[in-house]
């Protein structure tokens, strides 16, 4: 197996990886047709736009309740837990996490996980600090598992493999999984897969899973799956470790039934996925099965900035469906891997400042047209384009501002030179005589203006001043003769 | 020690952003709930009857890939017996402490084995994986809009049962049938407690992974089948 780890700097690079992409004409037609075929899967779990429109209203009410409440309903969701034998774990950053991770380990002298998906850890890069310590992390959804033979990180947060055809995996599964001749039949692919894994279920230590909703009333983590992967690793191995970003918890088992729908529907364009596993506790004393131990790791790594600010919170709004990303123009034409981030597309651009920091995503705000498709389909209404803005706005503010809640990164893009353009800009247009002085400086002087105007003149003629201005011709023409 | 304090510390951080009540019920949660129920409650118009929902039941179900049937109580035991033997199984997994499971174990033909959950998983792991073609469980309720059975794992049906297998044979009683899911959370009143697994299942396991493509029999169950026991009895 490849454990050679990928470790992306997002902003260096990001232009060089988009244009590899863009150039890349196997992978164009490979996002393409899969993003076509979410659309359309999506448009046709809502044919009742009145149903939608009123449905994404309430996930967001419900999103919003949650994080108005939040400080409170993880306290209550750990006691609920608590109480039922589940154990809690906090963790601030990611190396925390995955220390946290490790010592549970340790503690029962594992040597193999297996791993359900999920996307918290991808953000911790478990399997590679794992793997540094001797425990193998193995991935067992069939996207994840082709993903981690081929040394790579997920292009999609749903669909992990869907940059790759159907031959790349043919060739990937007949290099890597003993006795397995090259075939495209996707069946027989599956199969293999399925082989490859079931011994995987049987020996593996602990199981490893991440977490849809959790619901504070009753204690209850909620994992929605098509494939059992999910079931099995929290079910077979004898320790389940769930991850947890801290913002996926509401106030009550009922409110996660509208969101569920959103989901699966939002997502892969399902009125209900195969499994919806619902786990409130380890194995008790009379039952045969299930884990003895269960584990909860909440991970806040950087959402508490988000949450500090009131409007960069609605990012935690987030259910992770990726309709967001199957509907941007951006990402359809770049895929997943350009972004550099675990989670790329709309959500990713709002999201990883907030993990990474600004000042390592810079152009990722700035890569969208904000033609606002990410916005309209994002079923808890996310203000994606609002919110794009707005980092761009942090980015490019000066660093040493006092702001009350600053992002880390603040200013990454700031220029005294572009902050002086505006400042004599606002001034100008300020006072009237000024705006007037201007208005005859930059029509009389136009020839000066310079030919080569940086990004607008790359495809385009350069922007030179009228030689009269619109109320000097207006003055001309309403003068009495 | 350090995870309390980092526990304290992010809490902290999110105490600071926003002033919290102390409790996560307030007059908003249950404007919140009203709007929930009133919204489902409005689209499913008039309560559909017991046969409409063995309808969509069985409709969802197909078209899922699962094969269903709808059969009396007397008559669902010989219909599962002759499907197993169709597909040459031998060994079946069931809880004969179950009338269901017991009178399925009767209508057997000699040459399908029989065995029940009755040891810890850890003692029999390999033989659950290796040797069982199909398990047989019961389900708690059943969902009719989207065609799902909701199981609730005991001792003698753990959660392995319906999972491991590469058949899983779920009965559903017809009386047991709620609309969809926001009416059986309501009355079921799941938010009164939960059990330590509850699972919904809406079809075989399948994945589309591999470019969008659907396969079935990822890693649970190749196969679904479904009987709906369309007289008497109730899972409860």
């Amino acid at each position: 197996m490849n454990q050679q780890p990928l470790h992306f700097v997002p902003t260096e690079d990001f232009r060089t990886r988009a244009r590899a992409a863009l150039d890349d004409p196997k992978l164009r037609r490979s996002f393409r047709g899969a993003m076509d075929f979410l659309q359309q899967k999506r448009a046709v779990q809502f044919p009742d736009g009145d149903e939608l429109e009123h449905l994404r209203d309430l996930g967001e009410a419900i999103r919003q309740h949650a994080l108005a409440n939040l400080p409170d309903l993880l306290v209550e969701l750990e006691g609920n837990l608590t109480a039922a034998g589940v154990r809690v774990h906090w963790a601030e950053t990611a190396d925390e996490a995955n220390a946290i991770i490790l010592r549970i380990a340790q503690d029962h002298s594992a040597r193999r996980v297996i791993k359900g998906k999920s996307m918290a850890s991808e953000e911790m890069e478990l399997n590679h600090y794992l793997a540094e310590r001797g425990i193998d992390c193995i991935e067992s959804d069939m996207g994840e598992y082709i993903v981690q033979l081929a040394g790579e990180k997920p292009s999609h947060i749903v669909m992990p493999a869907i940059h790759k055809t159907k031959a790349d995996i043919a060739t990937l599964f007949e290099q890597h999984i003993p006795n397995t001749p090259y075939t495209e039949d996707v069946d027989a692919l599956i199969q293999t897969g399925r082989r490859a894994l079931r011994q995987e279920f049987v020996e593996a230590d602990i199981g490893l899973s991440g977490v849809n909703f959790a619901a504070a009333d009753t204690g209850t983590l909620w994992l929605v799956e098509n494939e059992g992967n999910g079931r099995l690793s929290t079910t077979v191995p004898d320790v389940h470790i769930a991850i947890m970003g801290m913002e996926k918890v509401v106030a009550k088992l009922s409110h996660i039934v509208p969101l569920s729908s959103l989901l699966t529907r939002s997502a892969t364009g399902q009125a209900i996925t195969t499994y919806f596993n619902l786990i409130s506790g380890p194995r008790k004393r009379d039952e045969l099965d299930g884990p003895r131990e269960v584990h909860l790791v909440l991970l806040d790594n950087g959402r508490s900035q988000a949450y500090a600010d009131e409007q960069l919170r609605a990012t935690l709004q987030c259910i992770r469906c990726g309709a967001c990303m199957n509907h941007c123009p951006v990402y359809t034409r770049i895929g997943g891997h350009a972004y550099g981030t675990t989670y790329p597309g709309p959500i990713g651009k709002i999201i990883s400042p907030h993990l990474l920091g600004l000042d390592a995503t810079a152009d990722l705000p700035t890569a969208s047209s904000l033609c606002g498709a990410c916005g309209e389909v994002c079923p808890v209404r996310i203000p994606i384009p609002q919110l794009l803005v707005r980092l761009r706005t942090e980015a490019n503010r000066n660093p040493d501002e006092a702001v009350p809640h600053p992002l880390k990164g603040q200013g990454t893009k700031f220029s005294r030179r572009e902050h002086l353009v505006w400042r004599f800009w606002s001034g100008a247009f300020a006072h009237p005589a000024t705006y007037r002085l201007f208005r005859w400086a930059a029509t009389r002087l136009r020839a000066l203006t310079p030919s080569r105007q940086m990004g607008w003149t790359q495809h385009r003629q350069p922007l030179t001043p009228a030689p009269r201005s619109l109320s000097d011709l207006l003055d001309a023409r309403n003068q009495p003769e | 020690m350090t995870t309390m304090s980092a526990r304290e510390r992010m809490l902290g951080r999110l105490r600071a952003a926003v002033p919290t009540s102390g409790t996560s019920l307030t007059p908003d949660t249950l404007k919140l709930d009203q709007r929930i129920d009133s919204h489902f409650d409005a689209r499913r118009g008039e309560p559909p009857s017991v046969s409409e929902m063995v309808a969509s039941m069985q409709a969802a179900l197909t078209a899922s890939h699962a094969e269903v049937v709808c059969a009396d109580a007397a008559s669902w035991p010989a219909w599962v017996a002759r499907r197993l033997q169709e597909e040459g199984m031998r060994r079946l997994l069931l809880d004969r402490n179950r009338p269901e499971g017991a009178a399925l174990a009767r209508a057997l033909p000699p040459g399908i084995d029989t065995a029940g959950f009755d040891r810890p998983l850890e003692t029999w792991k390999a033989e659950l994986f290796d040797t069982v073609d199909a398990g047989f469980t019961v389900a708690r309720s059943g969902l009719a809009a989207t065609g799902t059975l909701v199981l609730a794992p005991d001792p003698g049906s753990p959660r392995t049962m319906s999972l491991v297998p590469p058949t899983h044979i779920a009965l559903v009683y017809a009386s047991t049938l709620h609309p969809d899911l926001h009416a059986a959370v309501r009355a079921e009143r799941w938010t009164d407690g939960m059990p330590t697994n509850l699972v919904m299942v809406s079809g075989p396991s399948k994945t589309s992974d591999i470019q969008q493509t659907l396969a079935y029999g990822a890693h649970g169950p190749r196969r679904l089948w479904v009987v709906i026991v369309t007289d008497g009895g109730t899972a409860q």
